[in-house]
């Protein structure tokens, strides 16, 4: 239970960082804070007032602890566009990138681990091949360029799905899907070739190993050595690189909901660079922070599980 | 695979008589990869003297028109010729992939061995880089954009600041291992100086895999660019970039899906292309990493 606690302590420093780098970000970059808060177009007396409002004209470490103080109990301060809680703001869009989050990622888990498999055990066929190319190819397109043809495909020339927009799942389930699955595979193509490749890489190592040969020469069957023998020992890799890929993940359903218009997170951060609304964007940098620094703690810990030799 | 005696022959003739022709078979990634990069770096280069409008020249009477003889890949909705500002678009992505692959690995070069080098700085430098990696790299990007004035300079530091902490991680890595081998240590014991043992030992030791590392962050650099510039938050809207030209064209997709497809598919080649580049060179390079992956 001691390595469990470790490692969950072993967060807040991180964290702290994460707080500190976000802090200095605004306080290190060229020119006046207040200034760029206030917008270009502000009086030199909106600036002074912005000013007061944040407090922007206290000592640095002073503002920062006032302000990590506030961060704490949940108060990410205020927007300066629409003067209301950045929290607030967050929490009404959270939704629709919480629920696109987990089925890109799920879809992008079920089709890359058994791609991953396939592809290591027919290494060097033009299977293999194949699906790595495919692999490399969707590691490059751009996720709007995936987007906009799914959209065009599916939506505009069969008519199957939806162009755009977002059912909540209180509307009901068919509506909510349809018009999620798109965005959630365009998003999630990206970070299934990474995990697909990490998964081949990993199952060609763990194929390599004598085991897996005394296990065929005991007469193993393939599905059984694949999935029994190969795969769980492949695993922490496996989902180190699913942790690790949040990052990418994260990145792409911003760009996801921008295509398909889904009033989510990624939406707020648009809308917010346009109104140079920094307060907002520097919310949404700790929350998607936070969240990923959270996941990846669950990642370890499940490791903990997945192999009982790794402790803390 | 069994190859009978004639068929190796005539392998081995066909590589004797033409050296070029066996480099492309034993690396066809790297060649194939490096002849797509240096067609799109040629089409961006002579932009100027190829393009057959003027990419920035608006016409009210020409506004989306479809894929023509005159207007190759069409025209947007404010009459700009297509073609035009997507060969100008290279030249943006050109140089920001080539800056912030240059620059991140320049910086992260130095993070890192400083890092490796200095206990006292390790601690502190990798805490803060774990900090920088926990934010997604696209909002880092926009976060900073949202603090400077738009321009392409700026667009350059805004991608490369996320993508150092990869680098400095690899050389630290590098570093901690090189430290220890016995001809570093025989220099240390000599009395070598240190900035001799970085230059004369480390560096030579980390340039491979940098030269690796740096294309595939060339390769991101230049979907970022475009990935800011679809989010409002990357090169200035006056300037074509492919991400830009996309943002205009989300506006009128179902009326003129080709201005958002060229610019995509160009983008698209041209990432592709370097990342080929980069899987080639390791495979070349690194033999030892490109056997695990």
């Amino acid at each position: 239970m001691l390595y469990v606690l470790k490692r969950v302590l072993a967060v807040i420093p991180v964290l702290g960082i994460v707080a500190v780098i976000v802090f200095l970000l605004l306080h290190l970059s060229p020119g006046d804070p207040a200034a760029l808060i206030a917008g270009d177009t502000a009086s030199s007396d909106d600036v002074e007032r912005v000013r007061q409002l944040l407090g922007l004209n206290r000592p640095l470490h002073e503002q920062f602890f006032s302000w990590l103080w506030r961060l704490l109990q949940g108060d990410l301060g205020v927007s300066v566009f629409t003067g209301l809680p950045v929290a607030q703001m967050i929490g009404q869009r959270i939704e629709p990138t919480l629920w696109l989050t987990f089925l890109t990622i799920s879809f992008a888990v079920l089709f890359a681990v058994p791609m991953g498999i396939i592809a290591a055990w027919k290494a060097g066929t033009w299977i293999d091949r194949s699906l790595m190319a495919l692999a490399v190819l969707a590691f490059s397109l751009p996720v709007f360029l995936i987007g906009y043809l799914l959209i065009f495909g599916f939506s505009l020339g069969l008519g199957w799905l939806p162009v755009q927009g977002f059912h909540s799942l209180s509307e009901g389930f068919i509506p909510f899907i349809r018009h999620l699955i798109l965005p959630a595979v365009s998003g999630g193509l990206v970070y299934m070739a990474l995990i697909a490749r990490m998964t081949r890489a990993t199952m060609l190592e763990v194929l390599g190993e004598d085991y897996i040969r005394t296990a065929r020469s005991r007469g193993v069957g393939n599905t059984r050595l694949l999935l029994r023998h190969a795969l769980k020992n492949a695993a922490v890799p496996i989902v180190t690189t699913i942790g690790l890929g949040i990052a990418l993940l994260l990145g792409g359903v911003i760009i996801t909901e921008s295509v398909f218009a889904i009033p989510g997170i990624g939406r707020l951060t648009v809308d917010s660079v346009l109104r140079h609304d920094y307060p907002v964007i520097q919310g949404i940098v700790l929350v998607v922070a936070a969240v990923y620094v959270f996941i990846n703690l669950a990642i370890d810990l499940l490791y903990t599980v997945l192999d009982p030799r790794i402790r803390y | 695979m069994a190859l009978t005696l004639a068929q190796i022959e005539s392998r081995v003739d066909v590589a004797h008589r033409h050296p070029a022709w066996a480099f492309v078979r034993r690396h066809p990634l790297l060649v194939i990869g490096g002849v797509l990069l240096a067609l799109m770096a040629l089409v961006a280069l002579a932009a100027p003297w190829i393009a057959p409008f003027n990419p920035t020249d608006m016409s009210v009477l020409k506004r989306l028109k479809a894929p023509n003889a005159i207007h190759h890949f069409g025209t947007d909705a404010m009459g700009r010729d297509v073609f035009s500002r997507v060969l100008w678009g290279g030249r943006v992505s050109m140089i920001v992939g080539l800056s912030v692959a240059l620059l991140a690995t320049g910086l992260g070069m130095l993070i890192g061995m400083v890092a490796g080098f200095s206990r006292a700085a390790d601690a502190l430098i990798m805490r803060v880089m774990d900090g920088m990696m926990a934010i997604p790299g696209i909002l880092l990007a926009v976060a900073l954009m949202a603090l400077m004035r738009a321009s392409i300079e700026t667009v350059v530091i805004a991608i490369t600041v996320p993508e150092i902490p990869r680098v400095v991680r690899l050389v630290r890595s590098l570093v901690l291992v090189i430290r220890e081998q016995p001809y570093v240590q025989a220099a240390e014991a000599i009395g070598t100086r240190l900035h001799w043992i970085l230059l004369r030992h480390v560096l030579p030791n980390a340039v491979t895999p940098l030269i690796v590392q740096g294309t595939f962050i060339c390769a991101s650099a230049v979907l970022f660019e475009a990935y800011l510039s679809f989010l409002g938050a990357g090169t200035p809207p006056e300037i074509p970039s492919w991400g830009n030209m996309m943002a205009e064209g989300r506006a009128v997709v179902q009326l003129a899906f080709h201005i958002i497809l060229f610019p995509g598919l160009f983008l698209g080649v041209t990432v592709l292309s370097i990342n080929l580049l980069g899987d080639g060179l390791r495979d070349m390079l690194d033999p030892k990493i490109a056997r695990r992956l």
